[in-house]
């Protein structure tokens, strides 16, 4: 299998950061949501999100240098006549 | 051995679903064993290797915010090492015995391990360890998915970089849960608790306060639901329920699903990852090669998944033993001892020593892991009761921990089997040097590494992973 395992890490990560990023601020302010005075689910939802964006970025980028290393012209653009 | 350790996984898992849904026990390990068999049933070691990866990331970013949250409530590193400084003097340890490696290795009653240095660094240190990294099947597997020789030699030395640094996600929380006060974090011990999961907050009851150590609670009997004691009276404490209940302090309801899906995640990639490995050396190193070769590919592909069913089911017996340990890594350690160690030596002689005979190994294995049951049944831990804990042949030296019995158990084994091959194989008519070659060291032509940047080669990563390991043993010496 060719699969690029940061496309499913990255996809999993940015739908997850996404998900705990909007329930943590939501719910800021909200009594038993601060431990120790941090709003970690807000924090740790960014977080996440920014993991799984820079993962899938990568994945991108691989994907577009070995596009482009297969055929060299695509890599370029299209071609302006 | 790997369904013994698959069989631990499963246990850890078990107990969480357990505590967390209030499931009985027996459904919570039929329905975790279902799962994991469905996935390496369905996708095999592809879908167990790219599930160990996301795995991994699930445990780093469910572990490392607890860590963050739990040194800040404690204040920092100093504050923790503080309060342990505390938890030791309580003990009777001096004030680091907690929080330093080696200061404290000079006596074995100068250290909760319980063992002094030379059963740390021959037992764990060199029999032990080695034994994990060269003859786990887990380990070695994966080196052989490599699509490269460098590639392989790579694997474990990069793999050893997050090792390094996991005891920080899963120690470091070990330590705050025996310190963290109970009427911090986000939960607390008593009637104010509503979000978290009802069998785990009644294990920090206030009724059972007295008992606990931090938010470490005590180990209850499964029928009547009172905290077990040892053989000296002293409350025993469920230290597999250290991390569950620091996620549970700590974290409130949407980290909390994370935290525990982590949890859950670590303990589905150890048992699919033992299972793989048991179908694989089952159905290629022995069903292929002895038991029926030259059979089509998808009788063995079938042979295979039929090990993978008897591979869970061998585990959820497992389960059951793991359950009688006040301590899965406890367990875990004590069944490396009984097959790894001894299977090192054996390992060590066939790749190092060409005058190794096939008999002379084969009598070693046996006799190293006999070793090991003999002297693990003339031992027995303090405060343990004669049985699966040792002691079964008549108690002769008993020692400070469990641990401590092991690293023994594991120096005994690989004693007698390094021993006991050399001689059998001197007794025994060498093989010829030309059926050695390309597997004993010393007749087989030195790899080459297909590479060029520095990085990326074995010898160049083996030495940073050295360096890390002197700066963190002189960190925490």
């Amino acid at each position: 299998m060719g699969l690029d395992l940061r496309i499913p890490v990255g996809a999993l990560f940015a739908l997850i950061g996404v998900l705990l990023g909007v329930y943590g601020g939501a719910t800021l302010g909200q009594p038993g949501t601060t431990p120790t005075g941090v709003p970690i689910n807000l924090v740790w939802g960014l977080v996440l999100l920014a993991f799984g964006t820079a993962m899938l970025t990568l994945a991108r980028r691989a994907r577009r240098a070995a596009r482009g290393h297969a055929n060299p012209d695509a890599a370029r653009g299209p071609r302006i006549t | 051995m790997t369904v013994f350790s698959s069989g631990i996984s499963l246990y850890a898992m078990g107990k969480l679903l357990n505590l967390l849904l209030g499931w009985s026990f027996d459904v919570s390990i039929l329905v975790a064993a279902g799962i994991v068999l469905a996935y390496i049933f369905l996708g095999g070691l592809t879908s167990a290797i790219y599930n160990e990866v996301l795995q991994f990331f699930l445990i780093v970013f469910g572990f490392a915010p607890l860590v963050f949250l739990g040194l800040r409530d404690v204040g920092g590193w100093p504050g923790l090492a503080g309060r342990l400084a505390g938890v030791a003097t309580a003990n009777g340890y001096a004030p680091g015995a907690y929080t330093q490696s080696w200061r404290f290795m000079g006596s074995a009653s100068a250290n909760p391990v319980g063992v002094e240095w030379f059963g740390l660094v021959m037992g764990l240190g060199f029999v032990l360890s080695f034994g994990y990294w060269c003859t786990d099947f887990l380990v070695v597997q994966r080196a052989m998915a490599a699509n490269s020789m460098t590639a392989a030699r790579r694997t474990p030395l990069i793999a050893a970089v997050p090792k390094m640094l996991f005891p920080f996600l899963v120690i470091v929380p070990g330590m705050l849960a025996l310190v963290v006060s109970p009427t911090s974090g986000v939960r607390q011990a008593g009637p104010a608790v509503t979000a978290s999961p009802p069998s785990l907050t009644s294990q920090t009851s206030p009724t059972s306060a007295a008992s606990a150590a931090g938010i470490v609670p005590p180990k209850r009997d499964a029928r009547t639901g009172e905290p077990l004691r040892d053989a000296h009276g002293h409350v025993v404490l469920d230290y597999d329920l250290a991390t569950p209940m620091m996620l549970v302090h700590f974290f409130p309801a949407g980290l909390l699903g994370l935290g525990l899906t982590a949890l859950l995640a670590s303990f589905m990639s150890g048992m699919a990852g033992n299972v793989t490995a048991f179908n694989t050396v089952w159905t290629y190193d022995l069903y292929q090669s002895y038991v029926r070769p030259g059979a089509p590919d998808a009788h063995y592909l079938a042979m295979g998944r039929l090990a993978t069913v008897f591979g869970v089911a061998i585990s959820v017996a497992a389960a059951y033993v793991a359950a009688s340990f006040n301590n899965i890594m406890d367990f875990l350690q004590l069944v490396f001892a009984f097959v790894n160690a001894p299977l090192f030596a054996t390992f060590a002689l066939g790749m190092f020593w060409k005058r190794a005979t096939g008999h002379g190994a084969f009598t070693g294995l046996v006799a190293g892991t006999l070793a090991a049951a003999i002297h693990h049944g003339l031992s027995l831990p303090a405060g343990a009761a004669v049985g699966v804990k040792g002691g079964y042949l008549g108690v002769v030296t008993t020692y400070p921990s469990e641990l401590a019995q092991t690293f023994w158990t594991a120096i005994a084994a690989w004693v007698t089997c390094f021993a006991v091959t050399i001689a059998m194989s001197l007794a025994t008519r060498p093989r010829p040097l030309e059926e050695l070659r390309g597997l004993v060291y010393g007749l087989t032509s030195k790899p080459t590494d297909d590479v060029r940047r520095w990085y990326e080669r074995p010898v160049s990563l083996a030495l940073l992973v050295l360096a890390g390991v002197v700066v963190l043993n002189a960190i925490f010496f």
